[in-house]
């Protein structure tokens, strides 16, 4: 039988806030336990909450960003359990009106040409607060909690059953992570828990309209631990279902180590959340007057950047998209693009694509650290363009800036003495010693092995110091051995 | 509508609250007594009207992001049944 | 000495003024009254003399210095419990935080500190202030001053017996259903529930958010305004407390009733009223109308749907806002479990009381899987109900006024048994807190046995200086407020 993979992912992006969604405690990651746990964090009796604006311009611009209607008026409910790490025994969230509904994401899935693309549709996101931590370390038997964390404001973000393979989850999960980055809205560390994905798998017979009974892969902190995680999921339900045995639901935990899903013993009581709105909390009003103020305080999104690298600057959809892949890519293009020209926009893509990014790349860089400008990256492109230097001495002008040897591509060039010789005299004086010093050579051309002839061009170019353009050098050569 | 035992074990449950067989037959008994009080409430036509969740009728007041607080843990944990490490303990929690 | 515990407070604060008696003899004068009464009555739960006198000493310096004084500065009072107080102990009346030294200051406590009154105390109530009789609290219950063997009402009924009992010149109390009003009306006093959103909830222990609400008790609607221009005003920390601008509340303390329409709800003066407490009312509304009040019919249809919707709402909040009680933090925990599950509901038994169970019970099913839209929904539905009653009552009148209370104070153990019997003594006070509006509770006469009948006043949304108007014009003709319990003089 053929099976249908089936997956929703629920994604719970930490808020770029400076303080939680309900206290003024700070949210910095790292703190010694419990002191960012405030009276309100701990619930001592009697304290309130009350809701940060912050958070609420987080989930408008996420609202904005994906499309989606962002609710006039939402309501905070408590969602009642009982865990150690919930001082509250009852989690704030949104339950019937969300302040996000509806909306989605374009993924592109696949790499390089053959790349497909899909939409996933949104069902909702909302607001709530984080839980705390609870440590398994031994405390004699004992499981220690810190509740730094808990009240940090958290957008949960669902997506419809859209997905269909592991591979699609993963393009989403990326899309997304790449889309709270680039509206600033989530710092995106996947380590420090910023970013984390439940994935919700169930597998069809292939054409059954009826969903699969789902499990849920909780806290899945990593891509490549989506895609394990899922693709052993998948095939451990086959698996079940053709040995005769019925899906039942779950929630499930992936074991990196093993590389297998298991079934979490705590979540095993049937729950019961008890939904209801918070009294201590009043409906949340969202004006359009708001939506539009921080409309315009939002970034160009990546979908329409995309479009207008196409039209702006004549590259290829697969170039765009890449450039397009965080805002800091885009703007150090731009930037590049803007000094080198807008002729020279394409050999800007390549070298942000190419050498800067494999250099970035090797180095552990972020772009924005890089220590090459964009403004210095253009002033090479453009002596590349202008056929001051060849394609070779611009890395090593690349080099030399990276290294911080020299303010410039001209100064470096003019301190090396790296000009490309384009005196045509000279070069033919200097291919003429070229061919009396590689009789062998030429006579082997002669002879009809085009081989040599690369080998005539080679020792050109060296005798140059690579400072020849090639081509001029080729055609050169070309005319003194008359071909 | 009455309650049984089990429903009445079933919400001790969720409630972690724990009930003696003993107790569990008396809170039956004194739970559908209120019930039965309660449920009057069925019997009156609602259709149309908005529940009312708050005594009056306005919209949440936003807070500005900044950090007003300070660490007081050891004023916090010198409450606390046990502690370590800065940590509250509580016996072993099995995921 | 002995007139300054019959005093009003702005004799009080005339007489710390004028240099007659120091913050610290007031003070004292009021912790040897309770070391002599507190034994019988078992209002206090907790009181700490030298944190007292500091304060009071605190106060004398400011009264010296004249900086910083206001018409409230050196006169004692004690909270209810319920208030989370800076470095004293705050039990709620529930073995749960019997140990519980609160870190931190209730808004309404910063505020009375900041006004230069003095702490005496901490008051009893019910656990969780969860009852009408402060039978519930794990510190034993209060004594009605006018009756030993009679309950003083409740949840405030350690604020209640307290100013009876002349122990202290004022108190705070909260209102959920009535817990001020029907302890009011059962121990002779004057207390005032203000419209909710007008005095901060932060640090007030939750018992049902959407309807709790702090408010003076004291022995006049003098006191009572005087107490409420401290207590009140907008709070950042609580998203439900109102920003409105500030309110002298004894603006219209002196304005003559003339015109004054009183709607009279017929729901509240049907069968269920005990006839000594019709008698004391009728006098009462006799009274009024010879300050120049007419009195006006009006109904409140929805009325009788206000005590089984109240015990939905209140307990589905009430078993969210005590799930905090875990036992991790703060509180009881068990001495003895097998693991996590049986530590907290251990530790949830022990420290909770039979009445507090029942309703985190009688909570956690309304708000159940299947059982939400049949209960907490339509409990909440019929709450808009109640309300639009008021709002259309409110075209035909300018307050309303009934009893606040079924009954005089019953014996211990008359109602305990039945918990319905028990909920239906707050039958005129619950629709108010449903619908968000002020009421206050005036002593009006005496009924069986001779104990105290109380008058309720329901005032319009924010109506507050409007009561107290209604109250004081009342006071001033009238002594039922300045009466005092004979076994305590």
């Amino acid at each position: 039988m053929n099976w249908e993979v089936v997956i929703g992912l629920e994604t719970h992006a930490q808020l770029r806030t400076q303080s939680k969604i309900f206290s003024g405690s700070s949210i910095a990651f790292g703190a010694e336990p419990n002191v960012q746990a405030s009276a309100v964090d701990i619930a001592l009796p009697g304290v309130l909450p009350v809701l940060n604006r912050e958070a609420v311009v987080c989930a408008i611009k996420f609202g904005l960003a994906v499309g989606a209607k962002i609710a006039p008026r939402s309501v905070f409910a408590r969602k009642n359990y009982f865990y150690p790490d919930l001082p509250k025994g009852y989690q704030i969230s949104q339950f019937e009106i969300p302040v996000v509904l509806g909306g989605g994401l374009n993924i592109r899935v696949g790499a390089g040409e053959t790349a497909t693309e899909k939409f996933v549709h949104l069902t909702r996101a909302h607001l709530e607060e984080d839980a705390g931590k609870s440590l398994h370390e031994d405390f004699h038997g004992k499981t220690g909690i810190d509740l730094n964390r808990a009240g940090t404001p958290l957008l949960e973000i669902v997506t419809e059953p859209d997905m269909r393979s592991s591979a699609e989850a993963v393009a989403y999960a990326k899309a997304l992570h790449a889309l709270v980055q680039w509206i600033g809205i989530c710092d995106g560390n996947m380590q420090e828990g910023s970013f984390r994905c439940d994935a919700n798998v169930s597998v069809r017979p292939t054409g059954q309209k009826e969903f699969g009974t789902r499990r849920e892969i909780k806290n899945l902190n990593s891509f490549r631990f989506m895609q394990q995680a899922i693709d052993f999921e998948v095939q451990w339900q086959i698996n079940e279902i053709e040995e005769g045995r019925a899906i039942r639901q779950a929630t499930v935990l992936f074991d990196p180590d093993s590389g297998e899903t298991r079934s979490m013993r705590s979540k095993e009581d049937a729950h019961d959340y008890r939904y209801f709105p918070d009294p201590d909390l009043l409906p949340l009003e969202i004006t359009a007057d708001w939506i539009a103020e921080v409309k315009r305080g939002m970034p160009e999104l990546p979908d329409a950047m995309t479009a207008r690298f196409i039209v702006q600057y004549g590259l290829s959809a697969y170039d765009a998209a890449q450039l397009v892949a965080t805002r800091d890519t885009a703007r150090y293009f731009e930037d590049c693009a803007a000094a080198a020209g807008l002729e020279n926009a394409k050999l800007c893509a390549n070298w942000v694509m190419g050498e800067l990014a494999a250099r970035l790349n090797k180095e552990g860089l972020e772009i924005a650290a890089a220590p090459l400008s964009a403004q210095q990256l253009a002033g090479i492109i453009r002596r590349i363009a202008d056929n001051t230097i060849s394609n070779k001495i611009a890395r090593d002008v690349f080099e030399a800036l990276w290294a911080g040897d020299g303010k410039d591509a001209d100064a470096v060039i003019e301190a090396k003495g790296w000009k490309q010789i384009t005196d045509s005299g000279a070069l033919e004086a200097l291919v003429d010693e070229v061919l009396a010093a590689n009789q062998k050579s030429v006579e082997e051309y002669r002879a009809g092995k085009e081989k040599a002839f690369n080998a005539l061009v080679g020792q050109t170019m060296k005798a140059t110091r690579g400072k020849a353009n090639p081509q001029q050098v080729t055609d050169l050569l070309k005319k003194k051995l008359g071909a | 509508m009455s309650l049984t035992l089990e429903d009445v074990a079933r919400i001790a449950l969720l409630s972690r609250i724990e009930l003696s067989a003993a107790e569990r037959e008396t809170t039956r008994d004194q739970l559908n007594g209120i019930l039965g009080f309660i449920e009057q409430l069925q019997a009156v036509d609602t259709t149309g009207i908005e529940p009312m969740a708050h005594a009056v009728d306005v919209v949440q007041r936003l807070r500005p992001d900044r950090i007003t607080e300070t660490d007081r843990r050891a004023d916090f944990q010198a409450l606390a049944p046990e502690t370590e490490a800065g940590l509250y303990l509580v016996p072993r929690v099995v995921e | 000495m002995s007139d300054l515990i019959n005093s009003s407070l702005r004799e009080l604060s005339a007489a710390l003024a004028a240099k007659k008696v120091s913050a610290v003899e007031l003070a004292t004068l009021f912790l040897d009254r309770i070391d002599k009464f507190n034994r019988a009555l078992n209002a206090f739960i907790t009181t700490d003399r030298a944190k007292t006198l500091a304060q009071a000493r605190n106060a004398d310096e400011k009264l010296r210095v004249g900086a910083d004084v206001t018409a409230l500065t050196g006169i004692p009072l004690a909270h209810k419990d319920i208030f989370c107080t800076r470095g004293w102990r705050t039990t709620c009346g529930s073995k749960m935080l019997a140990n519980f030294v609160s870190p931190y200051d209730a808004n309404v406590v910063e505020k009375l500190a900041a006004a230069g009154m003095v702490t005496l105390g901490k008051l009893n109530m019910d656990e969780f202030a969860m009852g009408s009789s402060n039978e519930t609290s794990y510190f034993g219950p209060v004594k009605n001053p006018w009756d030993v063997s009679c309950v003083p009402g409740g949840s405030s009924g350690g604020s209640a017996a307290a100013i009876a009992a002349r122990l202290t010149p004022a108190a705070t109390g909260t209102d959920t259903g009535g817990s001020i009003r029907q302890p009011a009306a059962l121990c002779g006093l004057t207390g005032l529930k203000p419209t909710y959103g007008v005095v901060s909830r932060y640090g007030m222990i939750a018992f049902a958010s959407s309807l709790d609400q702090g408010g003076p008790m004291a022995k006049s609607a003098e006191d009572c305004a005087l107490l409420l221009n401290a207590m009140a005003g907008f709070d950042p920390r609580d998203s439900t407390s109102l920003e409105r601008p500030g309110e002298d509340y004894s603006r219209d303390l002196e304005k003559p009733l003339a015109g004054l329409r009183i709607g009279l709800p017929q729901e509240f003066f049907g069968e269920g009223m005990d006839a000594d407490v019709r008698a004391a009312v009728d006098v009462a509304l006799t009274e009024y109308r010879k300050l120049g009040a007419t009195t006006v019919e009006v109904r409140l249809p929805n009325s009788g749907l206000s005590v089984p919707a109240y015990y939905v709402i209140a307990p589905a909040e009430a078993s969210s806002n005590l799930s905090r009680f875990d036992g991790v933090r703060y509180g009881h925990r068990a001495p003895e479990y097998a693991d996590l599950a049986e530590m907290y509901s251990r530790s949830r038994a022990q420290g909770f009381g039979a009445e507090v169970k029942r309703r985190i019970l009688i909570g956690t099913y309304v708000l159940s899987h299947g059982y939400y839209d049949a209960y907490y929904l339509q409990a909440q539905k019929i709450r808009r109900l109640i309300a639009a009653d008021f709002v259309a009552a409110f075209k035909q009148c300018d307050v309303m006024m009934g009893p606040t209370s079924p009954s005089v104070a019953f014996a211990f153990g008359a109602k305990s048994a039945d918990p319905v019997q028990m909920y239906l003594s707050d039958i005129y006070t619950i629709s108010t807190n449903l619908a968000g509006l002020p009421g206050m509770s005036l002593p009006c006469g005496f009924g069986n046995n001779n104990m105290p009948v109380g008058l309720q006043i329901i005032g319009n949304w924010f109506g507050e200086a409007k009561m107290l108007n209604v109250a004081h014009q009342y006071q001033k003709a009238t002594d039922w407020h300045t009466r005092m319990p004979g076994g305590v003089k």
